[in-house]
Order: structure tokens, then sequence, then C-alpha cells
């Protein structure tokens, strides 16, 4: 099956888009290494680039991506979400 | 897969037995006041390239320093076959000079008081011309990879950055460490959140805590001003292309280095000491980035990029690798290698070093990359404090 979604580590909260992905459509996750890890149903349209939930993110949890914290969710996430600025955020610095 | 042994690579011998891939004659302006009289020149004399930048008057300690270290840098690089400098008095300019002689290329200062602008234009135009005639009988030779250095610095990433253009550096990185080269990466903030990663790969602990002390004291610097890098890192184009905290960006970035041991730290401009990969202290900004890189010596430069930095340099050429099919479609005057089809699984990692390594031969061979046909000389001075 054609694949949208690559994902880092195949453990990770979340798969990067490949192509503009659109809301309703059943989209194959594949590894860099092009090993599939089964399909996501997205939930809302994801620009290329823009990552998706491969689970559900909940509110204060660790996003993991590359098997490392890259974020934390600052509100739910499902799975098939558009994850990004409106719903992670850095825990590094504070705005 | 490509061995960087068996690449045939060409260059030009400087007299300090350093290799330069371009034939440069430079005219480096020491200050603001000396552009004018610098690219007067360089108009003059077919062939040669003046530097313009708006600093040089008043700067003072390690600010100044590292100033005179980037313009003499520029000289001092082996793609530079001769050197004009130009200063308003002669002291400060002769500084400039003395650092480029000592790596025995031919180098002339000229100083505009008591002069004029006008006579100081003639008499390094004269001496402009002399230099391009000897630069322009200079031919190349083949010279091993283990003579080559060269640096890498991600721009205006995104997250196919992170999966695949920077991965694709990392990958040709390790093999160019393996075959001697010597390389240069940096960008210190950019690093928040694999700086841990970092001080892991780095060779010895004495590395590891020098990368921390100039991680900190960049950190420090922020925070003295009471501020965040939040709005700043990220970039607006990194968030646009899908990159949301500056944790996902630094794992993107680092990617470029590859497995290879970091094998020393510089601070900015500092020349390498040793072959395999170094990490200099650098701001994250492009242009000042591969300045800083320029004036450590490095000869050529890979450039992943995401949404599309159209960065240049006047003295080393810069490659743009990009794996996003929106910005290969649509900025394609840019792009010197297309890795869009990673983003398929149609060409794996070892095939995307390949053609990095491939890219990096023709570059050094002669090829213009897209940025030097596109007229990107980016020359920009690292400032780390205002001027007295």
């Amino acid at each position: 099956m054609k694949h949208g979604i690559l994902i880092h580590e195949p453990d990770d909260d979340v798969g990067v888009a490949v192509e503009d992905l659109a809301a309703g459509a059943e989209i194959g996750v594949i590894t860099l290494e092009g090993k599939p890890v089964g399909t996501v149903k997205l939930i809302n349209d994801v620009p290329l680039g823009h990552k998706v939930a491969m689970r559900d993110l909940t509110s204060g949890k660790d996003v993991i991506e590359y098997g490392r914290v890259i974020a934390v969710a600052i509100q739910g996430a499902p799975r098939g979400s558009h994850v990004h600025t409106h719903n992670i955020k850095t825990k590094r610095w504070t705005a | 897969m490509i061995n960087p042994q068996d690449l045939k690579l060409t260059g030009y011998r400087r007299p300090d037995g350093r290799f330069g891939v371009r034939n440069h004659v430079l005219i480096i302006p020491v200050d603001d006041l000396s552009n004018a009289a610098a690219e007067a020149v360089a108009h003059n004399i077919k062939g040669t390239m003046a530097l313009p930048h708006p600093y040089g008057r008043l700067q003072f300690g390690d600010d100044l320093e590292l100033t005179f270290r980037t313009l003499a840098g520029q000289g001092r690089n082996p793609n530079c076959a001769a050197v004009i400098v130009i200063g308003i008095e002669p002291k400060w300019t002769d500084r400039i000079v003395q650092e480029i002689a000592k790596t025995g290329k031919p180098c002339a200062g000229f100083s505009i008081e008591r002069s004029g602008d006008l006579k100081t234009i003639e008499a390094a135009s004269r001496k402009a011309k002399e230099f391009l005639h000897a630069a322009s009988e200079i031919r190349r030779e083949v010279f091993p990879v283990n003579k080559l250095t060269m640096s890498c610095k991600c721009g205006e990433s995104d997250t196919t950055s992170g999966l695949a253009a920077n991965p694709t550096v990392g990958r040709a990185f390790e093999r160019l460490a393996a075959a001697g080269a010597t390389l240069i990466f940096g960008e210190t903030t950019e690093l928040t959140g694999a700086e841990d990663l970092v001080m892991e790969q780095c060779a010895t602990p004495e590395i590891a805590a020098q990368f921390k002390a100039a991680f900190d004291d960049y950190q420090a610097l922020v925070e003295s001003q009471g501020v965040s890098l939040v709005g700043s890192q990220p970039t607006e184009g990194n968030i646009r292309g899908g990159l949301t905290t500056i944790e996902e960006k630094a794992l993107g970035n680092i990617q470029k280095a590859g497995r290879c041991p970091i094998v020393d730290f510089l601070e900015p401009a500092h020349e390498p000491r040793k072959p395999g990969l170094s990490f200099m202290d650098s701001s994250s900004a492009a242009a000042e980035m591969v300045t800083l890189c320029a004036a450590a010596g490095s000869v050529v430069h890979f450039f992943p990029t995401g949404q599309g930095n159209v960065i240049g340099n006047p003295v080393i050429p810069v490659i743009k690798l990009s794996a996003n099919p929106l910005t290969v479609a649509t900025m394609s005057e840019h792009i010197d290698v297309d890795l869009s089809a990673m983003l398929r699984i149609e060409m794996n990692l070892d095939q995307a070093g390949d053609a990095a390594l491939l890219m990096l031969e023709r570059t050094i061979n002669g090829r213009l990359t897209a940025a030097e046909i596109l007229r990107h000389n980016e020359f920009v001075l690292t400032k780390l404090y205002r001027s007295a």
C-alpha cells in the first residue's frame, strides 16, 4: 500500500505527512527503512511536512518523536489529529 | 556505495600546503569606510571580488578579535589565491595583512588616509591586476580527500530536513571523516533539546565540557536579556514547514553529524586543528555561520534545506540539498541535490549519501553551485556585542 506518513521510530507518538493529506483518509505509515507500521485515519487535513498523532495524546503528557521527547501536549489530540503549535509546545523555553 | 577516497578531486595548491577549490583574488575592506574603495577596485579588475561589510570601527575585546579573525580568515581561506586589504588607516589594515601573509600567499594592504580614495583605488587596482595575472595561471592539481576541509549547516529546516536531507549529510560526513577529511559543524543554540546527544558524541569528556560551556553561555546570554528564543527558534519558516519545537528542530539538526565522533571544540572562526568532525561555537543564522566556516578554512559547504533557504557565500561554494518535494518543484533554481525521492522511499540513505558525494566531487572540480550562479554572496560578520 502507498504510504503517506513517515515515522522516525516505530513507537513515536507522531509521524510526518509526506504529501498534503485530507481528513477522513486512511493513510499508510512507514518507517524510514521502508517498514510498514499500519494505517491511521485522519481527523484533520494535514499539510506536507506537518505531524499526525499516531495515538491519542493527552494534555500534559510528553510527545515522542525520534524516540525522544520533543514537546508536551497542551490539549488532547486524538489519533489521526494534526499535531502542531495549537496542541503541543516546547518544554525548554517559556514564552 | 561511494568511498570518498575514490573521488577524483582537483584544486589549487596554496603555499601553506592546503588546497582550494576556487581561485579568488579577494578585496577585503577592514572597515565600513573602505567598502567604496574595495568595490571600486573589484569593479576595475575583472575576476576580483570585494567583501563589503558594515563593521570594523570602534569594536573592542573579543568582538574586535572575532572581526579580525573573520576578515583575515576569508583571505587565509585556500579558495583565495591572493588578497588586497584596504582600510582607513594603516595599523589595523596591517594586522589583517600580516595574518593572511602567514599562509605565504600574495597579500597587499592599502590605507586611505593621506592618499584619499582615488589614489588608493589606483594603487590597489594595479596590485590586484598583478595578482589576477598570477592567479589565472595557477593550474588545478589532484588532491587526496584527507586534504579537504569542509562544513555543513542547515537552514529554513522543516520536518523533511530531519527525515532526509540532514541524515544524508550525516551519512556523507561519516564516510568523509573515515577517509580523513576535516569537517566543521556548529549552530550552538539550535542544538537545544539534543545537547546531551552532542555531548555523548564528543570523543573526550573535555570536548563535551567545552561544548556544554559554550551551550550554557548562549542560554545565559538569552536569559540575561530577560527573554527566551520562543518566537525566534523555531523560525516562522520552520513552523510553516511543520516543525513545532526547538527540541524537534535540534533532533533534526544533529542528524547532519551522522555518527562521527566530535574530535575538537573550536571557538568561532578558528581553523580546525585535526581531521574528523569539529564543533564550532556559532550562531545558527545561515549567513553568519557559513561566513565563520569560510573564516575557519572550509572550502565547500553542504547546506540542507526544507523550506528553501537561498543563502550562498562569496568565498566558498554552498551546495543545497532538499527533500521537500514542494521546495524542489517551486524553487528548483536553488537546489543542487534533489532528495525528494527519499520521502517516497525510492532512494535510501546510502544512495542519498552517494548523490551528495557525487555533487561534492563535481562542485570541488568546478561545477558552479546554484547559489554561486544566482550571485548569493552573503558575507555577514558575527557581532558579539555593541561597539564602543
